[in-house]
């Protein structure tokens, strides 16, 4: 009956199993792409600044530089500038450095760039760490924010978006080996954490287990619309991330193929005004 | 008027050359200076090269009328011109591009200088010359890579700049001069500003400069490593030579268009190039005190930060023995006061290697592997210049050489291992066996005869 339970829990919710035991890096979930989606990248506008920019600053971006997104002067005074800003001004927060790092531990990153910064070589793109990251918090009474994060492990940021995203529970299952009076034995551990935080787990020793240390996690959402609508949400946070780290991303690409296509024309005459010239040479 | 230079041209040219060189320049290095005619792929980098160093200065000038060289403003700075300096975004992307590729133009050019004996009698003074411009560049790089202010370029100079500190007596005082400071800081980075805008680049320029020059005095070698100006017609034309322009200059374009389309690609589709040209630790702002877990320098340094990780306390035991054998080879083979001081400083640099700390002899390796670079001319003692005439095995041990160049430069990028470190200590060790034993093994073998005139082949 528990198995069931367990299994039905896990089938229900993303898994992710890597090879390493519990702690270790987590497998990062491919952000959809929604960079051409003009709606999306406004939306994501939208939840950032009314979600992210009180602690967060983006220094290097102005909010009139939203009108490459379609949204109008009007519309971003109406709606995006809250404190007395300008739309010529950058996206700064009063929150000094000193006292973030007193009251969070660290200072909260600027965000200007940060799908560029958290790329890997090789790797998942910065935008799939945001998408995941976002999407990962779990309740953790244990911690100071009473919020912890599977891609990010003891995050001192809390869950600013936890309303959108609806209780959830989370499921940990790890299966490592485990040393007991110079014996050495596998078990399977399962913490369930409830959507106060409050964890319970279960410890079952496996017999004759042959196989490696593995982690697995598992999301179950108590309010599934409330999720499916917060993944959504997430996603064109992440494309709005993704685009502020580079406003000039999709300009370029449409430039780049004029560019190349000219380059291209200009090859061939300049290889046939060579050969022309070279025809003479014996 | 009596005293007056008679020149051949009339009107406005006429004019200027009564006064200036202008028209016997264009005839002697342009018009009227003879190339080889059987110039291949390998020969565009050159060229290339040039107009690499003209894109890089002249996008550096846009660039810095709007960087501001100070730790509190780079950083954003550089957003600033991303985003808010019109068409900022690309003269941004042609100058990190441009950095990179410089490096891949460069490493080609030597390659076509090692295989084809470019560098032989007498040509060693433009070779030398390049070797110059080489380690300009190098310092050039790694001095522009602080200025963007983030993560890597802070923790890349503060490591580099580390090393120093290894100089046995002057080192730590030594790197508190090039700093100017305790640690990497502001003044560091002014610093660097002018070394990266005006110093090196002026001397980069003299140098290219004298490069050309030194080309121009004595002739291009070529694919066949046989000297053009042994055969000459009734004009005192070489009868393999063309007249560099319109024919090469004409070349050069059509090269030039390739390249361009190579170089675009990457700016306008892949300008960060998976991670390696524009690096994404380089997007967090520089944090004293967070140090990165991984320090990496850029790619085109990677091969030789691979030797100075080599370098450990166990491998100054094999460069010593190395050092030892050395000397014994030098007692037999080489002749009057050589024969003694070879062998003395051999074992003088085999005491030292085991005394010193390995920290420091990583430096020497990683330095000592570029500055090698300069002794080739006096190293090679191949009867033929070009690897079309040297035996086919002497073929496979320059493939070998290139090919452990690159895998020294993938070691370069990942983090240090045992399996990693062993496979850099051999690395290292066939990179200067390559160089260091050529007196020996140049010169075994079958060579196959050099013909007398050019393989050309007709377009």
């Amino acid at each position: 009956m528990l198995i069931k339970k367990l299994l039905s829990v896990i089938a229900l919710a993303v898994a992710c199993v890597t090879a390493q035991a519990a702690g270790g890096d987590y497998a990062l979930e491919k952000a959809p792409n929604r960079l051409t989606n003009q709606a999306a990248l406004q939306n994501g506008a939208k939840m950032f600044v009314n979600y992210c920019l009180n602690c967060h600053a983006a220094t290097s971006m102005r909010y009139n530089k939203l009108r490459d997104i379609g949204l109008t002067d009007t519309q971003i005074k109406d709606n995006l500038l809250f404190s007395g800003e300008k739309v010529g001004d950058l996206m700064k927060v009063a929150m000094t450095s000193v006292d973030a790092k007193t009251w969070f531990g660290a200072p909260p990153p600027d965000l200007s760039v940060i799908a560029r910064a958290k790329a890997t070589i090789n790797g998942p793109s910065g935008a799939d760490y945001i998408y995941t990251y976002l999407r990962t918090y779990y309740r953790d009474t244990t911690k100071p924010t009473g919020w912890n994060n599977l891609a990010f492990p003891n995050a001192g940021m809390p869950h600013v978006l936890w309303e959108r995203q609806g209780p959830r529970e989370y499921t940990s299952v790890v299966v490592h080996e485990v040393e007991k009076d110079g014996k050495k034995s596998w078990e399977r551990v399962t913490k369930v954490y409830g959507p106060q935080g409050y964890w319970t787990a279960t410890t079952e020793p496996l017999v004759d287990y042959t196989g490696k240390a593995t982690s697995g996690h598992g999301f179950k959402a108590l309010d599934k619309a409330r999720a499916t609508a917060y993944d959504s949400d997430i996603a064109d946070l992440t494309a709005f991330l993704t685009w502020m780290s580079e406003p000039a991303q999709l300009l370029r690409k449409q430039i780049g193929v004029w560019v190349l296509l000219f380059l291209g024309i200009f090859f061939v005459v300049a290889w046939r005004l060579n050969a022309s010239y070279w025809k003479h040479v014996k | 008027m009596a005293g007056d230079k008679t020149v051949e041209t009339t009107g406005l040219m006429g004019w200027i050359d009564q006064r200036f060189p202008l028209t016997s320049t264009i005839k002697g290095h342009l018009s009227e200076y003879y190339a080889p005619k059987n110039f291949n792929f390998w020969y565009f980098f050159g060229s290339l090269a040039m107009f690499v160093l003209v894109l890089q200065i002249v996008t550096g000038i846009f660039l810095v009328m709007h960087y501001k060289p100070d730790a509190q403003y780079a950083f954003q700075s550089v957003e600033y011109i991303m985003r808010e300096v019109p068409g900022g975004w690309f003269i941004r992307y042609m100058h990190s591009t441009g950095a990179s590729m410089f490096f891949v133009v460069v490493y080609l050019h030597m390659v076509r200088a090692l295989i084809y004996g470019s560098y032989r009698k007498p040509r060693e003074l433009i070779w030398i010359f390049g070797v110059g411009i080489f380690l300009c560049l190098m310092a050039e790089a790694f001095f522009g890579y602080l200025l963007p202010w983030g993560q890597m370029s802070y923790w890349g100079a503060q490591v580099i700049v580390n090393l120093f500190s290894a100089i046995p007596f002057i080192g730590p005082e030594l790197a508190i001069w090039i700093r100017g400071d305790y640690v990497v800081s502001d003044a560091t980075l002014n610093r660097f500003f002018a070394f990266h805008v005006i110093a090196i680049p002026l001397v980069l320029l003299g140098l290219v400069a004298a490069h050309i020059v030194a080309l121009h005095e004595v002739g291009s070698n070529n694919p066949d490593g046989i000297d053009i100006k042994a055969k000459k017609d009734k004009y005192g034309r070489p009868l393999d030579g063309i007249p560099f322009h319109p024919y090469y200059t004409v070349h050069d374009i059509m090269g030039l268009a390739g390249f361009a389309i190579i170089f675009m690609a990457i700016v306008f589709f892949a300008p960060e190039m998976g991670g390696y040209f524009l690096e994404y630790n380089n997007f967090i702002p520089a944090d004293p005190l967070k140090t990165p877990l991984h320090i990496a320098p850029v790619w085109y340094f990677t091969p030789f930060y691979s030797m100075l990780r080599a370098t450990t306390s166990d491998f100054t035991w094999v460069l010593a023995a190395s050092a030892v054998i050395g000397a014994g080879l030098t007692f037999m083979r080489c002749k009057g006061l050589a024969k003694l001081a070879w062998p003395l400083a051999l074992l003088v640099v085999a005491v030292l290697l085991r005394v010193i700390d390995a920290k420091f002899w990583g430096v020497v390796a990683m330095g000592g592997a570029v500055v090698l670079l300069f002794f080739v001319p006096w190293l090679d003692n191949s009867p033929v210049r070009s690897i079309r005439y040297r035996p086919n095995w002497h073929k496979w041990l320059y493939g070998i050489f290139f090919a452990n160049f690159v895998v020294l430069g993938y070691l370069g990028t990942q983090a240090p291992t045992d399996a990693f470190n062993l496979m850099s200590q051999i690395g290292t060790m066939i990179y200067l066996a390559f160089f260091l034993l050529m007196p020996i093994w140049t010169v075994k073998g079958e060579y196959k005869p050099v013909p007398d005139r050019v393989v050309f082949h007709a377009h």
